[in-house]
């Protein structure tokens, strides 16, 4: 398979996680980041991102077991995996988070819970995409990540 | 030049990044280096504050999140208003109305939302840009106002030399930039500003702060109190600035005083003992405050800033009363020595003892060394000297905190003292003996110095001590003069070499211009004020305990620790002089 089918690969694969709200621009951001000084940039941003949400996440499940109905607590933590979330531009992941400090904000423990998992789900979902994704990059070679997609 | 200045400038400024999430830092640090910024990156906002108290004048701009599980960002950004006044970009990811509202009463200049783009952040040379504008206004009119604290210094064991020294070179620092910046300005241009310009002298200060009283602190507009000062020239945004910064210091006191309450018990006293630590503390709280005024603030604890010194132990422990002939060959004279004051230096760093000076052949007679600076908030102008209980006398002086430049650390000399500790203003005079020698002296200081005990002898040491001036440890003292006009790159390397600041005489004639116009750039450096004087002829001592306001509460602690003359220790209501950080 040669380079360049490799890298419409990676570009459509891109597109469809921006299609599917997966992304925002924020990616493109960090994409534009990369350069010769760095060439792996963005998945060592990405790499970075999945290992620190994930201590987030866990700090939050933790929160959630041990101090029920601490609601700000949990906003709190929330709060920091949002930023988190907008870092990379991990779309769908940042609005779960956003509707779990909603509920934190309405006192509502079973929408914290569901969403919550909904919020480990996108996390995974992403994690696996990203990581198809940066697999298929390398593959392509260095001038795979620099293609904007056309969204 | 001032354009090459101009395009060259933001290339290479250095920006300190602070934020707790690995990713948003990396990402932040990579955009910066794009800019062509030197980046410095960290992930805790204690952290930052250590970075920057440690390396100090290494950097130009904070951005710093808001959201931190240390420390809030609006904590760390009053931290650096007050420490080292950098321009504080805050960003969060949330932008609610009251929280960047919130950033910018703290004084952030700026107040990014994640995700932070490049674009914004290739502009925030701007503010570092803008903030050395300012300072450049800020100095513009020095020269009139050097009437403003110049007192005799008297320094020791310098017999064989005189000379007169001005504290300024931080101005000359700044009017190096002003040359830089506005080199094709004409200079005549520059005098006519300099007349503009207000410095808040203590008497100006002291009308200002009448008029608020007079009007009710809620009620005050910059309007009333101009008409109520009634000062030629002044104008209303001169008055409404002052107000600010008045209204700030005193919610800044505030705040301190709260969290001093509550964190007293967070003090770290490196040598002293925890009871008297608390015994201090309880006293100074219970400390009424001579100042209660009108204000809405009248609650809070007045608070003073000291920081005593001895430069002739570097055993801080050592406590000894000394007989102190006056060189006029007048009666000796008890002056008790503030030995065993350990002092924080206001940027976090205990001092070390072994950079100051260490006069081989000193004389008695320069016992004290004492920085103060005080602002009795409510206190007409002339009552610079107060009667707390007990009766000791209390002389405000107002010291000065414009210093010397700070040296690169790289420097050999500075290299490993990375704590800055406060200059130290001093003063050798008898003024039972010689009050000829005050001829300098500001009327109110002088009067202050006669309605002490007539048997008083102030000695107060001229010592300078900041990053760039290691006080002449050497027995072979050479001193330069730092005058005002020299410049600042002359002082500096004099300094690097040991060889400056520390100026006395016989005759007393050193001449510390002090410029509270200069404070508001200064004084973040230099926090730690207070004075201390004998009292002798009632035999017992004044002692003014005070914590920096600013510094962190492990930080806070100067002492006094006093076997010998043990009759009573005053923390002294005074109000420190942060109104012009």
């Amino acid at each position: 398979m040669d380079y360049s089918n490799l890298r419409r690969q990676a570009a459509s694969m891109k597109k469809g996680l921006f299609d599917q709200g997966y992304l925002d621009e924020q990616f493109c951001q960090v994409e534009d980041l990369q350069d010769d000084a760095s060439p792996n940039f963005t998945e060592e941003v990405v790499t970075l991102f999945f290992k620190d949400s994930a201590r987030l996440i866990s700090n939050i499940e933790q929160a959630l077991e041990k101090y029920p109905k601490d609601f700000s607590r949990w906003d709190a933590y929330m709060q920091q995996l949002k930023g988190s979330c907008s870092s990379i531009g991990a779309s769908r992941m940042k609005s779960e988070c956003k509707s779990f400090r909603d509920y934190c904000g309405q006192g509502n423990t079973e929408g914290c819970m569901r969403s919550f998992q909904k919020v480990k789900r996108e996390h995974g979902a992403l994690r696996q995409k990203l990581e198809a994704y940066f697999q298929l990059v390398r593959q392509a070679g260095p001038a795979g990540a620099a293609t904007r997609p056309s969204v | 030049m001032a354009l090459a200045d101009a395009t060259a400038f933001p290339y290479g400024l250095r920006v300190l990044v602070v934020d707790d999430d690995p990713t948003w830092l990396k990402i932040l640090e990579k955009m910066l280096r794009k800019c062509s910024y030197e980046v410095t990156t960290c992930g805790l906002a204690s952290v930052a504050l250590q970075i920057l108290r440690e390396r100090r004048n290494k950097f130009d701009i904070v951005i710093s999140d808001v959201n931190m599980p240390d420390m809030d960002g609006f904590k760390l950004l009053e931290h650096i208003g007050l420490e080292m006044d950098l321009p504080v970009i805050m960003m969060s990811i949330d932008g609610e109305t009251n929280r960047v509202m919130k950033g910018v009463q703290h004084g952030a200049c700026d107040y990014l939302l994640k995700p932070v783009r490049m674009k914004e952040l290739r502009n925030i040379w701007q503010h570092v840009y803008r903030k050395k504008m300012h300072e450049v206004k800020e100095i513009e009119g020095h020269d009139s106002c050097d009437d403003l604290q110049i007192f005799r210094n008297g320094c020791e064991g310098l017999d064989e030399r005189g000379l007169f020294m001005r504290a300024d070179s931080d101005t000359m620092r700044k009017r190096k930039d002003v040359d830089k910046d506005h080199a094709d300005q004409d200079s005549s241009d520059g005098a006519t500003v300099k007349k503009a310009r207000v410095v808040w002298s203590v008497d100006l200060h002291q009308k200002f702060v009448n008029a608020v009283n007079q009007i009710g602190f809620d009620k005050v507009g910059p309007k009333k109190i101009l008409d109520l000062m009634n000062v030629p020239g002044l104008t209303r945004e001169n008055v409404a600035s002052h107000l600010q910064k008045y209204r700030l210091y005193l919610s800044r006191l505030q705040k301190q005083n709260e969290e001093r309450i509550m964190g007293a018990g967070r003090q770290d006293f490196s040598h002293n003992g925890p009871s008297d630590n608390l015994n201090l503390r309880s006293s100074f709280q219970e400390q009424p405050s001579n100042l209660a005024n009108g204000f809405q603030h009248s609650s809070q604890k007045i608070q003073v800033q000291a920081n005593i010194l001895d430069p002739n132990l570097e055993d801080t422990k050592i406590v000894a009363p000394l007989k102190v002939p006056d060189k006029n060959g007048n009666p000796a004279i008890d002056v008790v020595d503030p030995q065993n004051v350990t002092s924080a230096s206001p940027l976090g760093g205990v001092l070390s003892f072994e950079r100051m000076a260490v006069n081989k052949d000193r004389k008695p007679t320069e016992a004290m060394i004492l920085e103060c600076q005080s602002w009795s908030g409510s206190v007409p102008p002339k009552q610079f000297m107060q009667y707390p209980k007990h009766n000791h006398a209390r002389c405000d002086l107002l010291g000065d905190y414009s210093c010397l430049p700070k040296p690169d650390l790289e420097h050999p000399i500075t290299q490993g003292h990375l704590y800055a500790p406060p200059p130290v203003i001093s003063m050798s005079c008898s003024v039972e003996g010689d009050v000829r020698d005050f001829s300098d002296v500001k009327p109110d200081l002088l009067g202050c110095m006669k309605s002490l005990s007539p048997a008083l002898t102030c000695t107060v040491d001229s010592a300078q001590l900041s990053d760039s001036v290691v006080t002449s440890t050497n027995s072979d003292q050479k001193f330069s003069s730092v005058e005002g006009l020299s410049s600042d790159k002359d002082c500096y390397f004099d300094l690097a070499r040991n060889q400056a600041t520390l100026v006395s005489s016989d005759e007393a004639s050193i001449i510390c211009g002090t410029d509270l116009a200069r404070l508001p750039d200064d004084l973040s450096d230099y926090q730690l004020q207070g004075v201390s004087f004998e009292n002798i002829g009632l035999n017992n001592f004044d002692l003014f305990q005070c914590n920096d306001t600013m510094i962190l509460p492990g930080l806070q602690n100067n002492w006094y620790d006093d076997p010998e003359f043990s009759s009573e220790m005053i923390e002294s209501p005074l109000v420190d002089g942060c109104l012009f950080a």
